[in-house]
């Protein structure tokens, strides 16, 4: 009977917990309702150790909240001197073991988890991408596979994808926060994480370490779309032909533009690995324009003729003579119908 | 007109009095006022980001002066309001605590104030130069490397000066400490404060000296073309990394532990009974400290070091909740059984226990290195040290002013307005961070300029805001207590809590000498001795006779100047090779000072016999 009491309780604990997490902020953002691997065993262990603590201070709670009801001086008890106690040997005792307790049992199943998550032995078994983080926008190159994007990073479901992840310039940090924890970018090493998305969604990803002005607006997204999707994409990305001529004459135009100003000294199209500006091969199936504005046209060609007054910092504004508007609006047209796979974020489900 | 005239000539003379001033109670005073001041502007900056947070994508303030503001929050309360506030109070409590009649340097202890405080202005000089450090209080190289203008270089300059002036002073408490008690104090005799006084100096000595490498090489790199942070150039910028937080995580036990201390002392007077388990109390401070020293890493669970690294970090960092949990019941033990008088210093202390053991609960949570990867540098870090820096440390400052205001300036603070100043500041201060834990687990990262509509953070950021003006509220009726306390306040006797420690049997605000005899000592709580065993005072431990004083003196502050100067030279040096003449001409002035300082005997004054019984008791 107490057993089946107990459960009930811990049951109803744990689902009313867990609806108030989830109730918790973005489905694509929040890390309080994990789909992903990394983020899952974050989760468990933010669980583990919230109970416990709350537990503790539950204790805390109660101790204090009778003392301070019981033993606060009453009129008339002015001159009571209480019993001038120096301590309790037994009590001491029983608060200094139990919290050396509480601390195994949070911190064996950390060890574990943190040797799970780091265990990178069957890489090359699992597609690798190499991440870099710039000021401010990341690049990812899809190893051998000839592919390249940047702000958008394309994954299969429920497959693990390995991410060698460096910086070009100062420190960054990848976090996704739904499908898994963070890890630095740093300048001096490969930091190799996985991630493993359960389901299909674009999962809006931030950068976590302080690089500078823009730092806020350098967003990007994880999209994960099934296997089947995923090979579909692969397949349609690698047959990009960069040469291309458009089809609309105001798109052509813009291409004539994007060539003349030299915008290809930065911006690679097909599955150049350079990386001194982002790679614009999917760009019109981008999430985004500069990881933070809807994909309209007019916010593209805000950007094209100032890119300063959106994202400060960065390493656009002044590397091009000033445009007019009219040819900005031709280069957005050119960019913006660079779509080379029906594969986009709409069939991640969003 | 003669009446002003005097007026003038006493406020000079006052002014002339603090410049020289090695009275460790005057020190004390200027390090409360300068820790005021900067705490204040740090407070300034802090309501600043939360306006710029109070909506989303707001434009209130520019990227770049954003990253200035959260930058030169973060140093200017670590460095120059929260670690000074708590230098002053033990640089005024701690000798009359242990019946001492100054520290063991008087002169090292002056300088130490004028150099944290001319580091503080340099620091605050570059607002006016060309843009604050704008690379985060942490300075993660390469950022602070590339970092542009003179604006980190103030950084470097202005924490080296504070944190040599630190240094210094914990140097001074250790040495007061051990060989400067009363006849009969000894260790297992000292107050609480006393003793994490001590022990926060121990950490200060090992502390500060890697911020101050640390310091060196980024100086280095950025003024004088090394790369030990350069890794274009073959340097590492994960080492900065590891030495500031070699530094920075015993920084924050250097905060806390004092703030152990103050509550120490409240309880048991407000609870009318000794501290429970003292020796347990003084075990466990050690044992944080020293585990303090372990578990640096922690803030770098992320960066990458691989599993055993952060196993083993993470771990340790657990292992600290043990001896703070000792401490925790050990005051709720305290309380436990007696006579509970709650006034507003008793307020502030019953605040923290709930606060910090939120603080401390979270701090655990952190500890978890896996759980860490979803929370490090989200605001779930800030809500997390703003529990225990605020709820802790801010707290403690508070209390202890209430406490020994009487003491140190004779009168007390007004009732009323430090409840209502209370009640004001601890519910905007669990208004605006509570609500960041959550904020930081639906994905908002620390240090962000705006947050972008839709992501659901709106509402956690607003609240926030309101949270902060209610802190700004409370903040500005403690100072008008503080001004309606000096014209107005009650006068206050020697003893006005009825309290236990050695400060509270001289007048308030004491003599400059302290004790006009030693007292000696009869066990812990030496008052609460004399009062329930005794006739209520201490018995002299030494005949009268003369007492032989320290003489003032304007070198450190000149000294500090020189040193200033240079600082000045060092930063523009690297614009134009003139400033070097400033380099020199300033380690110049610093250096004669320490000359004449060497080769000038000073024996200090002799008060006379005569003098001492003239006084009144």
């Amino acid at each position: 009977m107490k057993g089946w009491m107990g459960k009930t309780k811990a049951l109803l604990l744990f689902t009313m917990l867990t609806l108030f997490l989830t109730a918790c902020g973005k489905e694509n953002l929040t890390a309080l309702a994990p789909k992903g691997y990394g983020a899952e065993s974050s989760m468990n262990l933010i669980i583990l150790t919230t109970l416990i603590m709350v537990g503790v201070f539950v204790v805390v709670m109660i101790i204090y909240v009778i003392a301070l009801v019981r033993f606060r001086r009453k009129k008339g008890q002015e001159d009571y001197i209480p019993k001038q106690v120096e301590g309790n040997h037994t009590l001491e005792t029983v608060w200094t073991i139990i919290p050396i307790v509480l601390v195994l049992i949070m911190g064996v199943p950390t060890v574990i988890a943190t040797f799970d998550l780091a265990d990178t032995s069957n890489a090359s078994e699992h597609l690798n991408v190499e991440v870099t983080g710039n000021q401010y926008w990341w690049h990812f190159n899809y190893d051998g596979e000839e592919i390249v994007t940047s702000q958008d990073l394309y994954i299969p479901t429920g497959e693990r994808v390995y991410l060698n992840m460096m910086s070009s310039d100062v420190i960054h940090s990848f976090w996704v926060p739904t499908i898994s924890g963070k890890m630095d970018v740093n300048p001096e090493n490969v930091n190799t994480m996985y991630i493993e998305a359960y389901e299909e969604g674009v999962y809006w990803g931030k950068c976590a370490e302080l690089c500078g002005p823009s730092h806020s607006l350098m967003d990007f997204k994880v999209i994960a779309v099934s296997p089947e999707e995923f090979d579909q994409w692969v397949s349609d990305m690698q047959a990009v032909d960069p040469e291309e001529e458009p089809q609309d004459t105001v798109a052509q135009e813009g291409k004539e533009l994007f060539e003349a100003n030299n915008c290809m000294a930065c911006h690679a199209i097909g599955s150049s690995p350079a990386a001194i500006g982002p790679n614009l091969t999917n760009f019109g199936d981008r999430t985004t324009v500069a990881g933070i504005l809807e994909p309209t046209k007019e916010n593209l060609v805000d950007w094209i003729m100032d890119p300063e007054s959106i994202k400060p910092g960065n390493k656009m504004t002044g590397a091009y003579p000033s445009i007019s508007e009219e040819e900005a609006n031709s280069i957005a047209e050119y960019l913006l119908q660079l779509k080379p796979s029906e594969i986009t974020p709409e069939s991640a489900g969003n | 007109m003669s009446n002003a005239a005097t007026q003038k000539r006493a406020l000079s003379a006052v002014l002339w009095d603090y410049l020289t001033t090695v009275d460790h109670k005057k020190v004390g005073i200027l390090y409360l006022i300068g820790g005021g001041f900067f705490f204040l502007l740090g407070g300034l900056e802090a309501l600043i980001i939360r306006i710029q947070l109070i909506k989303p994508e707001n434009d209130f303030i520019s990227a770049g002066l954003y990253n200035e503001m959260i930058t030169m929050h973060g140093t200017t309360m670590i460095f120059l309001a929260a670690t000074p506030l708590l230098f002053g109070l033990m640089n005024y409590i701690m000798p009359l605590q242990i019946g001492a009649r100054d520290v063991a340097f008087p002169f090292l202890n002056a300088l130490g104030f004028w150099l944290f405080f001319s580091g503080g202005i340099l620091l605050n000089c570059s607002w006016f130069l060309g843009g604050a450090p704008d690379a985060g209080w942490t300075a993660y190289a390469p950022l602070s490397i590339q970092s542009p203008g003179h604006g980190t270089d103030f950084y470097v300059m202005g924490l080296q000066l504070s944190g040599a002036g630190t240094l210094m002073s914990g140097i001074n408490f250790l040495v007061t400490i051990v060989s400067m008690r009363a006849p009969g104090m000894t260790y297992m005799r000292m107050p609480l404060f006393t003793w994490t006084t001590f022990v926060t100096s121990v950490l200060t000595l090992f502390a500060f000296p890697a911020l101050t490498v640390g310091l060196f090489l980024l100086m280095f790199d950025r003024m004088f073309g090394s790369a030990f942070f350069d890794v274009a150039l073959g340097g590492n910028s994960v080492i900065w990394q590891h030495l500031f937080w070699i530094f920075g995580h015993p920084e924050v036990y250097i905060l806390i532990l004092p703030a152990f201390g103050v509550f120490s002392e409240i309880l048991p007077t407000f609870s009318k009974k000794r501290l429970f388990g003292y020796s347990a109390m003084v075990f466990a401070t050690f044992l944080i400290a020293f585990l303090g020293f372990m578990v640096w890493a922690h803030h770098m669970f992320t960066v990458g070091l691989g599993p055993v690294a952060n196993s083993i970090f993470a771990v340790a960092t657990m292992a600290i909740a043990v001896p703070t949990g000792i401490k925790i019941f050990n005051w709720l033990f305290t309380m436990w059984g007696g006579s509970i008088v709650i006034n507003s210093a008793m307020l502030w202390a019953l605040a923290f226990i709930p606060s910090f053991t939120i603080g401390g609960m979270t701090g655990v949570m952190l500890g978890s290195n896996v759980a860490d990867y979803q929370y490090h540098d989200s605001y779930f870090v800030v809500a997390h040290f703003h529990y225990v820096i605020v709820g802790g440390v801010v707290f403690a400052l508070l209390a202890a002013c209430h406490y020994w205001w009487p003491k140190m300036f004779g009168r007390i603070l007004h009732e009323g307005m430090g409840k209502l100043a209370f009640w004001t500041f601890f519910i905007g201060f669990h208004l605006t961070f509570f609500i960041q834990h959550f904020l930081g687990l639906m994905g908002m990262p620390r240090r962000y300029w705006v947050f972008l509509e839709n992501q659901g953070l709106d509402t956690g950021n607003l609240i926030s805001t309101i949270g902060a003006f209610f802190m700004t509220f409370g903040t500005l009726v403690f100072l008008v207590n503080i001004v309606y306390t000096a014209i107005k306040g009650e006068k206050a006797p020697a003893d006005p809590w009825d309290a236990r420690t050695l400060e509270w049997t001289i007048a308030s605000p004491p003599a400059f000498y302290n004790f006009k005899q030693l007292p000696l000592v009869r066990g812990l709580d030496p008052l609460w001795i004399e009062k329930t065993e005794g006739n209520g005072k201490m018995t002299p431990a030494e005949p009268l006779d003369e007492i032989h004083m320290p003489n003032g003196s304007i070198l450190p502050l000149i000294m500090t100047v020189g040193f200033f100067t240079a600082s000045f030279g060092f930063i523009y040096q690297t614009d134009h090779k003139a400033w070097l003449i400033a380099v020199y001409a300033g380690m110049a002035l610093a250096i004669g000072c320490m000359v004449i300082r060497s080769l000038k005997d000073d024996h200090g004054f002799h008060i006379s016999k005569e003098e001492l019984e003239r006084e009144a008791d």
